[in-house]
């Protein structure tokens, strides 16, 4: 009985992700490594300044990151950049000020500034608002084996691009990504039935990333699928900047309770012993 | 105050007795911890501290993210944010909150199981049974608009959905939801209002615990067995019962240890598991998500809700019989609201005169069907309704209806029982073997 229900708890826990079910059919979303993934998992500093750099370079012309202080650019736990390096970084970024009615270069306790330029949508919590794995059946334990898949999304879709297929009329708006599943997708392309014959759909952003798109100081291969992991990386951070708070609180509150569970164990054992065995059980 | 009887607290310094002869504050303390408890309670008597916590977590987590919140449809999911970012702790304060709600639901679920199976709600735990179905619903009122306040896009147009169905009443429907929105659709009346009865309904939940504890204080424990505590002498109750402190109290509090080693591995390693991405997007009344999914503790009465559309032939009937007044959306409110309320009527649906259904042969496999019955549904609710899924979720609904209207009634009256073992201590040392015939060592 008791066995039973606690399975039927753990399965209550794995069925709720289903809730989870992405818009429009499945994408192949491809499970890449990243360092911050498990319960140990942490971010890599150097990948996040490299995804920063992305960001600031190409990224930044469209999108912006509108909940993400300049300042915690600084973060240990983040990219961690010298304080000089914020404060240099925070001045070449101009921010409408409301006090002086006019744009004026900004500090490190300001944000990054919104981007409504070509109504792009801001990318600070990217990766927490797409999840790249959900089944099986809606299920989501994939997300218990995987993780939920955010960054794995941003990389997937950032090197998703392909060529349009052949069904598909020269002028539909929009380019072809195998990965993206919200956009347009052209009746030309769809079978009798109306399934769609290829995966994705069409995206309006043009492909933002090609490869050798910046250059990193320390040599780091700048190929797309290096790039296109830090940049996602970096976004997991912009999204989540206390992770490893968060993961070194949670790891010291199971130990933590770990080690009261097995004294009030073995308490409770004690004061039931003579109720059950009648006798003490030293 | 309680039915069985035990020693009550005698004041033996001069300051307690002069306290207790002016408030009997100390007595009344005494007597709940000491209350005389069934000894063979097994290992699914725990959720109700486990639950108790959970109220009390939820309210001190609450109060101190109010602190930060901003109740405003411009602000509020930057506030969240800056909660997330820029609150000392915020971040963990909001993801205990969150996944306090699952942990909440988790464990009413299992504790309300406990009490369909070995019998809880019948005779005389009817009020105890009633007051806790009450509590589920404040539960579920509470955790939907708190729902509400991050005001992203799960929030918004979930709130539109589940408020719209208040309009699907007949006649007064879209007065009603106008009256709850504070306007005719969702927005900042709404949110102010959703803020207020969420800060203010966990305290009237507070309120029913404690009769729901007095409640069930009074007529004593059911138990695994279901047999009543013997209660013609101090000295038989003894042999049934063990004072709540300390037996009592170490086990429940090894168990929650235990659940929330789990919880805080939830809440360290994957707090967004149970949550919807979509809710990381703030609140766009012009963009409308693909598939409006409630979170996984309502996923169950969701697909009640959405099993019944207007091809099925009770609602046809319905329709016919109520002249039109009754359509398919109104249906499956009223079939959503049917569902808990047939629940609450258990007490009088089951007929059996045996309480616990360990002793109910064919009962067990009725009520282990109902389990899966509610996992099955809880799967549906979170499908897309196409396909097959709205079938699924009609016979999964049936189901449930004929547990509770057809399966319970009949029951007591085809199903022949076992008899139950004669005393609570002889269920006890039958679990315990020979060694416990030695009495206790008190």
């Amino acid at each position: 009985m008791i066995r039973k229900l606690t399975l039927t708890a753990i399965a209550a826990l794995g069925l709720s992700a289903g809730g989870a079910l992405a818009a429009g059919g499945e994408a192949h979303v491809h499970d890449y490594d990243f360092s911050f993934e498990g319960p140990f998992g942490a971010y890599d500093q150097n990948q996040l300044q490299r995804g920063l750099k992305i960001f600031t370079e190409v990224c930044s012309a469209c999108h912006g990151l509108r909940y993400v202080p300049i300042r915690t650019l600084g973060d240990e736990t983040g990219p961690g950049l010298p304080e000089d390096q914020v404060r240099a970084y925070a001045s070449e970024i101009e921010v409408f000020d409301a006090s002086i009615d006019d744009f004026r270069p900004a500090t490190p306790a300001d944000k990054f500034p919104a981007n409504d330029a070509v109504d792009a949508p801001d990318l600070s919590l990217m990766a927490k608002g797409r999840a790249g794995f959900h089944g099986p059946l809606g299920l989501g334990i994939n997300q218990i084996v995987k993780g939920m898949g955010g960054a794995e999304y941003i990389a997937s879709l950032l090197d998703g691009y392909e060529e349009a297929p052949e069904c598909a009329p020269e002028d539909f708006t929009g380019y072809y990504n195998t990965v993206f599943t919200a956009g347009g997708y052209p009746d030309e392309c769809k079978d009798e039935d109306g399934n769609h014959m290829y995966p994705g759909s069409w995206i309006g952003m043009a492909p933002p990333l090609m490869g050798e798109d910046v250059e990193f100081d320390d040599g780091h291969s700048n190929e797309l699928h290096h790039e296109v992991q830090d940049v996602a990386a970096f976004l997991m951070w912009t999204a989540e900047p206390k992770m490893m708070q968060r993961k070194t609180a949670g790891l010291t509150g199971v130990i933590f309770l770990a080690v009261l569970a097995v004294l009030l164990y073995l308490t409770n054992k004690r004061i039931w012993a003579p109720i059950k065995y009648g006798r003490k059980d030293d | 105050m309680s039915g069985i009887p035990h020693d009550h607290y005698e004041p033996k310094s001069g300051f307690t007795k002069a306290v207790n002869s002016r408030l009997p504050i100390i007595g009344l303390l005494y007597d709940t911890l000491m209350i005389p408890t069934p000894k063979n309670l097994n290992w699914m008597w725990i959720w109700g501290i486990i639950l108790t916590f959970c109220l009390a977590l939820q309210i001190i987590t609450g109060v101190v993210l109010v602190m930060h919140y901003t109740p405003h449809v411009d602000m509020a999911f930057a506030s969240i944010e800056h909660i997330m970012r820029d609150v000392n702790g915020g971040h963990f304060i909001r993801y205990l909150h969150m996944n306090g709600a699952s942990l909440f639901f988790t464990a009413v679920y299992l504790h309300i199981f406990r009490g369909l199976f070995y019998g809880s709600y019948k005779a005389p735990r009817e009020i105890t049974w009633i007051i806790g179905m009450l509590i589920y619903l404040l539960m579920m009122g509470t955790a939907f608009m708190g729902y509400v306040l991050p005001w992203g896009q799960m929030s918004f147009h979930g709130t539109a959905v589940i408020t719209g169905l208040f309009g699907a009443i007949p006649f007064i429907g879209e007065s009603i939801q106008t009256w709850l929105l504070g306007a005719s659709a969702v927005g900042q009346p709404a949110l102010n209002r959703f803020f207020s009865l969420h800060y203010l309904l966990p305290f009237l939940i507070a309120g029913l615990v404690v009769v729901h504890i007095w409640a069930f204080h009074h007529t004593g424990n059911n138990n695994p067995s279901g047999v009543d505590v013997r209660r013609t002498s101090k000295a038989e109750a003894e042999k049934d019962t063990l004072p709540f402190w300390p037996y009592f109290v170490i086990k429940d509090l090894f168990a929650l240890a235990v659940v929330l080693a789990v919880f805080f591995a939830v809440v360290g390693f994957m707090p967004n598991y149970l949550g919807h991405p979509d809710n990381y997007i703030e609140a766009n009344p012009l963009a409308t998500p693909s598939h409006i999914v409630p979170e996984w503790y309502f996923l169950p009465f969701y697909a009640i809700l959405r099993a019944f559309d207007s091809e099925v032939w009770v609602v046809q009937f319905a329709s016919w019989i109520s002249f039109g007044i009754i359509d398919a959306k109104f249906f499956g409110v009223l079939a959503m609201f049917g569902a808990i309320a047939v629940m609450a009527l258990a007490p009088w649906l089951d007929t059996s005169s045996v309480r616990s259904g360990r002793y109910r042969p064919a009962f067990k496999w009725w009520f282990r069907l109902l389990c899966v019955d509610f996992m099955v549904l809880m799967w549906a609710g979170a499908m897309p309704a196409e396909g097959i899924y709205p079938y699924i979720s009609l016979l999964g609904a049936t189901y449930w209806f004929a547990y509770f209207l057809v399966v319970l009634p009949l029951l007591g009256i085809f199903e022949k029982p076992e008899t139950p073992v004669a005393t609570i201590e002889d269920d006890f040392k039958a679990h315990y073997g020979k060694s416990a015939d030695a009495t206790p060592a008190e």
